[in-house]
């Protein structure tokens, strides 16, 4: 980190989530929105004095100690913490006790995302306050991800803090027989701000990885700690490291989409590859089989590019497991496509007919695969259906592609 | 409901037929269930099945005279009979001769008919 320019930004991702989530742990969620003006007001000084008094030696230290200081002085100057205030430490200000260190940011961390995956928050205000809180994001980025403005993202947040007080959510860790609901919910937090970050429409490459990197983190914290190192956390990070590993190999310089069997195997990542099955084989202890399990088992195969019989055999028995679990139009739709790979494509394509997904465009692009080598005409049909069901740029650069490359057959 | 009538559930399959035999119920129910139409389902295996009579009279299986036993059931969501018996044809029961799936209504309730 050699500029000043490079360092705050690269401060504010660390730093900020800790410090808010730190200090409104210590004021209780119902200040969450001042914890937040403070770690921004301590960002806010470090911009105004570092480029004239120097970067300090240890930077981090320096932004732990100013926001210690503004919290002291905010918690001294208003005495509706009073009461609060008064229960948990002693009166003198100078005494209270604000705890960055590494085990209680990472605990303040684990409470507040517990409660902010409460289950009274809608869920996309679940992982916009994630980003916000947890990740450090700015609102312009929550924005950019979530294809949003800034004035919705704001209102959003706002009416999702709202809640989180009005529900007195507590910043803690929920007690040992609430925890298998709440942690799955937490999870499917966690699996959504995965999704969002690989799937995302954005064009800004970093800050869709950044995304994926953030759930890869926060689901880390979980492994860390004892009692939600479950064998389903597990599961689901084994899940995020495989698909991970596609990253680099799934779009091009252009940021457009390339295919799954078009790409270069050369560019997935190995490590996380082996990270992936290392989770996976931990997860496989205990006798529970969540959907992340089975995901995680679908994303296996997926590591291995090579088409074998053995790999379709079980990528179809998964997609069965899973359907039978927890239904979903994707999940059916690539079922489909395992059978037509197992069965062949006209067996796959009276599957594909009984599943009247008309308003999905992925629907008719799967068809419109399995037509490609039994009826030309119906492939582009199908295709020019996709086309214009589909909702993205990015969707229907794939599909003009399909459409083209079927022109030039005969 | 469909349920699975084998007509001599004592009959012993070998593993690769079972094996095979599973293969193709999963593929059965999850083309089912990719219709987002399955509700659940279980297998009822023979071991350790009693039979209790009258006068609480307790006798182990096979069941009197009669071969013909229940194998297990699913459960789908169908708009009409007739949707739930095209269903009952892909189940690989029946290519077991002599073994058939009953097509019953779940009488109304619990959402699912």
């Amino acid at each position: 980190m050699n500029s000043q320019q490079e360092l705050i930004p690269h401060l504010f991702r660390t730093e900020f989530r800790k410090i808010t989530t730190v200090l409104s742990k210590l004021m209780g969620i119902e200040h969450i929105e001042v914890a937040e003006d403070i770690a921004s007001d301590t960002f806010l000084a470090a911009a105004e004095s570092w480029p004239y008094k120097g970067v300090p030696p240890n930077p981090t230290a320096w932004l732990y100690n100013v926001a210690k200081n503004k919290a002291r002085n905010y918690i001294t100057r208003n005495h509706i913490f009073a009461n609060k205030v008064a229960r948990q430490i002693t009166h003198e200000s100078q005494a209270i006790e604000i705890d960055l260190s590494d085990k209680n940011i990472n605990d303040s961390q684990l409470q507040m995302l517990f409660a902010i995956c409460h289950p009274t928050i809608a869920i996309e205000a679940q992982i916009g306050l994630a980003l916000r809180i947890l990740c450090g994001f700015g609102i312009n980025e929550i924005a950019n991800a979530f294809l949003s403005n800034k004035e919705t993202i704001n209102k959003r947040l706002f009416r999702a803090k709202e809640k989180l007080r009005t529900e007195k959510v507590a910043i803690e860790f929920p007690e040992e027989t609430s925890i298998r609901p709440r942690l799955d919910a937490v999870l499917r937090t966690l699996y959504l701000l995965f999704n969002e970050g690989y799937y995302s429409e954005s064009q800004d490459t970093i800050l869709r990885n950044d995304l994926c990197l953030e759930a890869m983190r926060l689901s880390y914290l979980l492994l860390e700690n004892e009692s939600t190192n479950v064998p389903e956390v597990n599961a689901l990070f084994a899940l995020m490291c495989f698909h991970a590993s596609r990253f680099e190999a799934r779009k091009d310089t252009n940021g457009e989409i390339i295919l799954y069997q078009d790409q270069d195997e050369s560019l997935w990542n190995k490590a996380l590859i082996e990270k992936g099955v290392y989770f996976l084989h931990k997860a496989s202890q205990g006798s529970q089989l969540s959907k992340y399990h089975i995901e995680a088992s679908i994303g296996y195969w997926h590591t291995i590019k090579a088409d074998t019989p053995e790999k379709w055999e079980n990528i179809l028995h998964l997609y069965n497991q899973l359907l039978i679990l927890e239904y979903s139009p994707i999940a059916a739709l690539n079922r489909t496509f395992a059978v037509s790979k197992v069965h062949g494509k006209t067996i796959a394509i009276a599957e594909a007919e009984k599943l009247k997904l008309l308003d999905n465009p992925y629907y008719f692009t799967l068809l419109g695969e399995l037509y490609k080598d039994i009826d030309v005409l119906k492939a582009k049909e199908n295709f020019k259906k996709a086309y214009d069901l589909a909702r993205t740029k990015a969707d229907k650069q794939v599909i003009q592609k399909q459409i083209e490359t079927l022109q030039k057959t005969p | 409901m469909l349920i699975f009538r084998h007509e001599d559930g004592g009959k012993v399959a070998s593993p690769e037929q079972m094996q095979s035999w599973m293969k193709q119920t999963m593929d059965w129910i999850g083309g089912i269930a990719a219709q987002n139409k399955y509700v659940g389902g279980n297998g009822l295996p023979l071991e350790s099945s009693r039979v209790v009579g009258h006068n609480n009279i307790v006798t182990n299986g096979p069941f009197g005279d009669i071969k013909e036993t229940i194998g297990g059931y699913i459960i789908v969501k169908a708009e009409s009979i007739d949707e739930a018996v095209e269903f009952a044809k892909g189940s690989p029961v029946l290519q077991g001769e002599g073994n058939t799936v009953e097509v019953r209504k779940i009488a109304k309730g619990d959402g699912a008919h």
